[in-house]
């Protein structure tokens, strides 16, 4: 019941509704990109290499032009929406579930366990990511799963800290001691007493993490480290985009904007989540 | 009266949005007196002298009545114009640790206000700040100039804070509990040195204290506050020997007497807590 | 004091330093893929290839290699970059003032933002400009380095072309210049033509590294600057007769500082990684750029000498920001 008026209430929040828009698109170009893109992503049009955007709708237009080798870049854009889809979705929540769990079991056990996960946080957190993500990426080789690799390497740490800042805090109230005086063992304890105190936390790290996976994913294909360059994704348009730049600079235009789009969708609905949340976290 | 140095008409102050902190509040200070603001934590007693000193906390305002200060309209001046009217007006504040700046030197925040002031030159400055040291009291004042705050002793500090607020020759200080964060024995010794400046100088005092002791010692007059609100208002006689209102009567009964060794603390009862 | 200081912890960096080195060492060495056999033609026989991994020492076990790398590295010589040919040492030295002083004025952009924004924040807190502050920080913070360089590049190399958007220093000005070292040589050597077209070409990439890093000093410093104005002799500042900019700049701010500093301080080195994209995206011939190529050819011996000289540049920018504690918190002076 209680709940129910907290979701309510954060649909009417501004930034919940924009950023979850932005991120509605975004889903439903990867879902329905069959039927949406108007041309295939991988098409070579030789004979409309850098149009320009044309917008008469005629049914050979590219409304938003083409590339180098005559390929749509509306067709590629949405396509590529597949691609940061998944990689926000997969890299995001192994992210976030490797980084909570290593954070509940430092700040619930604490002892050598804490000792341990949070120097290491301490250290890794010390890298710069981008650096790492690239030499990470060089070492396990390129590759859409080895970035989602990457991803959860660099930025556990992120959910890491604070799930373990929340679970000590959580650990120190009444009611865990209470459940330990009733016996119960601690594995219950973290599920059903801890778990769900911290959920809320998680989520906004995680739509937040959402975002910086995307822009992590983008920065590889763009230096060339994650999918093949044939592929559509926003980063290898990007970085054919720069090449080109002069002469079509839609090309980056158009990447640029929907990773921006993307990027920013994921933390207004973070910001948005966590005022909504605020009062639940306290 | 018009040869009031201050005087407050009626003045409140809420929060913007939200709860009144201040009801109405009158009072007057004659040139010379030392009025205290007396009441439990959270009264308002502090709001008060923030009102007249004119840094309210931001979401503060000033509702209603008036400052009148020196025959001059404090309340609704530019913040230039009011600091410009703000020149015989000085602070001892009650943490003499948070008051100090712990990255200058105690010389330069004791010269910067007369340099302001005063408009005094470095050198200029420099003597005053020694001569204000000798009035409080302090030995081997050059040394203690070139210090940095976190190097004097507590009472020290509050020395220096006395020596600051009195060296412009302010004609109205506002004492917001000078004395709580010190040590009982330092206590006495910085009632006592206040007393001798103000009656020297002639300066009025504005005395914020939660302890009726103190202000048996100190004040001619003084205020009863309770929740933003003016309880009881008079000379320090009259309400220590008939205190009329049964919160100043709870007031005392919470206050130990130190004139009756033998007697027990007892607290405040509930409903004014 | 300060000297043993310094030198104390620089001999506390070098374990540090020789961590690094064997980590790296052996990283890049267990990991697939096979460098000299992308350059070996076709059709070449195995004699020669043989001389290829011996000309490169890959025909030895990794201890061997680590042995005689690290002898030669303590000598300075980092070996042959495998695909320039080049020795690694001049490389990166040719290449590293680039870094050095991109680095040095995205720092500067970066703080006299990050202060202004904090400052103009505080002082009307509470009220319009507050807001907008907060807005401007928000907005700074979500978006990465990365897409503030690609939009200047569509906004400012291509929509109004106004400065350029690849290289450091137009080639037919740059002449004459002994050192690679452009922006400080030219500078006070009077060729101020050759200053201006530097900062030109920096000014975007400067800029995209700095805003991040601009809006987290903002945010952090707006907190603790907020803190300190609630501080009594903030109060007692104001109550003096000082206008509240005086009270943020003349006091305030340097406790605020302190807090900032070493909220913000692991940042500056975060800003030292962005340059590997940064350079990237502008074609700015930096230690940046030249890793992400080393990267991507799996260049060995040129991978080493730069994560290394990024070890050695982290530990000197920590070195400076531990000094700086010193310099701003009289309390941690003596002692
Ligand atoms: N910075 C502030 N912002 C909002 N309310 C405040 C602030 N400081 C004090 N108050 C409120 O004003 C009331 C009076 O406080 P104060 O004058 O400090 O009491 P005291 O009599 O103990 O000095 C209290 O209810 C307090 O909660
Ligand atoms: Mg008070």
């Amino acid at each position: 019941m209680a709940e129910r008026g907290t979701l309510r209430h954060a649909a009417k929040n501004w930034r919940v509704l924009m950023g979850g828009a932005l991120l509605l698109a975004l889903v439903i170009a990867a879902v329905f990109a069959k039927s949406l893109a108007p041309y295939d992503p991988l098409d070579q049009d030789l004979s409309a290499q850098l149009a320009p955007p044309d917008w008469h709708f005629a049914a050979d237009a590219h409304p938003l032009g083409t590339d180098s080798l005559g390929r749509d870049v509306l067709s590629r854009l949405i396509y590529g929406s597949r691609v940061a889809l998944t990689v926000a979705l997969v890299a995001g929540i192994l992210t976030a579930l490797v980084g909570t769990a290593l954070g509940l079991a430092a700040g619930f056990f604490g002892g050598w366990a804490d000792t341990v996960i949070s120097r290491a946080v301490d250290i890794w957190s010390s890298f710069p990511p981008v650096l790492l993500s690239i030499i990470l990426v060089a070492l396990i080789g390129t590759g859409l799963w080895s970035v989602v690799a990457a991803i959860v390497l660099i930025d556990w740490t992120r959910f890491c800290r604070v799930v373990r800042a929340e679970t000590l805090k959580q650990r120190r109230l009444d009611y865990v001691d209470a459940a330990i005086v009733a016996g119960l063992t601690p594995g219950r304890i973290l599920w059903r007493e801890i778990v769900p105190n911290i959920l809320p936390l998680a989520l906004v790290l995680l739509t937040l993490e959402m975002g910086i996976a995307v822009v992590i994913e983008a920065i590889l294909s763009f230096v060339g480290l994650s999918i093949s360059s044939d592929a559509p994704s926003w980063g290898g348009m990007i970085a054919e985009g720069r090449e080109v730049v002069h002469e079509a600079p839609w090309v980056l235009t158009g990447a640029m904007l929907v990773l921006l789009a993307t990027v920013l969708g994921f933390n207004i609905l973070g910001d948005g989540l966590k005022a909504e949340l605020d009062p639940v976290l306290r | 009266m018009s040869d009031d140095v201050l005087a407050i008409e009626n003045l409140s102050a809420a929060i913007r949005n939200g709860p009144t902190l201040l009801h109405e509040i009158s009072l007057r200070l004659a040139a010379g007196e030392v009025h205290g603001l007396v009441g439990t934590s959270g009264a308002g007693k502090s709001m008060i002298g923030r009102c007249v000193l004119g840094i309210l906390p931001a979401p503060v305002r000033v509702t209603a009545g008036g400052i009148r200060f020196l025959g001059k309209q404090l309340v609704g001046l530019s913040e230039r114009d009011r600091r410009a009217a703000g020149a015989s007006l000085a602070l001892i504040p009650q943490d003499p640790l948070s008051a100090l700046n712990p990255s200058r030197r105690i010389v330069s925040q004791m010269t910067d206000v007369m340099r302001l002031r005063l408009h005094l030159s470095h050198a200029e400055a420099y003597a005053r700040a020694l001569a204000m040291l000798d009035e409080v009291h302090i030995r081997g004042p050059q040394d203690v100039l070139r210090r940095y705050p976190h190097e004097l002793s507590g009472g020290m500090r509050q020395r220096v804070l006395i020596a600051t607020a009195f060296a412009c020759e302010p004609r109205l200080i506002v004492a917001d509990e000078p004395t709580t964060a010190l040590d009982v024995t330092v206590q006495k010794q910085i009632l006592r040195l206040i007393r001798e400046l103000q009656r020297k100088h002639g300066t009025s005092v504005l005395f914020v204290t939660h302890d009726l002791g103190v202000v048996a010692k100190i004040c001619n007059s003084v205020t009863v506050l309770n929740a933003g609100r003016i309880v009881e208002q008079a000379p320090v006689a009259d309400i220590f020997l008939r205190p009329q209102d049964a919160y100043t009567q709870a007031l005392f009964a919470a206050t130990p007497r130190y004139d009756r060794p033998g007697d027990t603390l007892r607290p405040l009862p509930a409903d004014f807590a | 004091m300060l000297a043993r200081r310094i030198l104390l912890r620089l001999l506390q960096s070098i374990p540090t330093l020789a961590g690094v080195a064997v980590l790296t060492f052996v990283l890049v060495r267990v990991v697939p893929g096979d460098p000299v056999a992308m350059m070996i033609p076709p059709g070449a026989d195995d004699a020669a290839v043989a001389r290829l991994y011996a000309m490169y020492g890959l025909d030895k076990t990794i201890s061997q290699q680590f042995l005689i790398w690290a002898g030669q590295a303590l000598g300075g010589n980092f070996g042959i970059s495998i695909t320039t040919r080049q020795a690694v040492t001049g490389l990166i030295f040719s290449r590293l003032p680039a870094t050095l002083e991109l680095v040095t004025v995205a720092a500067f952009v970066a703080v006299a933002l990050g202060v202004a924004m904090a400052v103009i924040g505080t002082r009307f807190a509470g009220r319009a400009g507050e807001v907008v502050v907060d807005g401007i920080t928000g907005f700074f913070l979500a978006v990465p380095d990365f897409l503030w360089g690609l939009a200047f590049i569509v906004v400012f190399g291509v929509l109004l072309p106004l400065l350029p958007i690849s290289g450091r220093a137009d080639p037919t000005q740059a002449s004459g210049l002994s050192t690679e070292f452009t922006l400080i040589e030219s500078f006070v050597r009077f060729r101020w033509g050759i200053t201006t077209d530097v900062l030109a070409h920096m000014a975007m990439p400067a800029v995209a590294l700095a805003l991040p890093l601009a809006a987290m000093i903002a945010r952090v410093l707006k907190s603790s600057l907020a803190e300190q104005m609630g501080q009594d002799y903030a109060l007692l500042s104001r109550v003096k007769g000082f206008s509240r900019w005086h009270v943020i700049l003349a006091e305030a701010l340097r406790n605020a500082a302190i807090p900032t500093v070493s909220l913000t301080g692991v940042q500056v080195t975060f800003l030292v990684g962005g340059t590997v994209l940064i350079e990237k995206i502008f074609s700015y011939p930096g230690i940046g750029s030249l890793a992400i190529d080393a990267v991507i050819n799996r260049d060995l011996p040129l991978i080493q000498g730069l994560i290394l000289t990024f070890a050695v540049i982290f530990i000197l920018i920590n070195l400076a920001l531990d000094l700086s504690y010193a310099a701003l918190d009289p309390r941690l002076r003596h002692g």
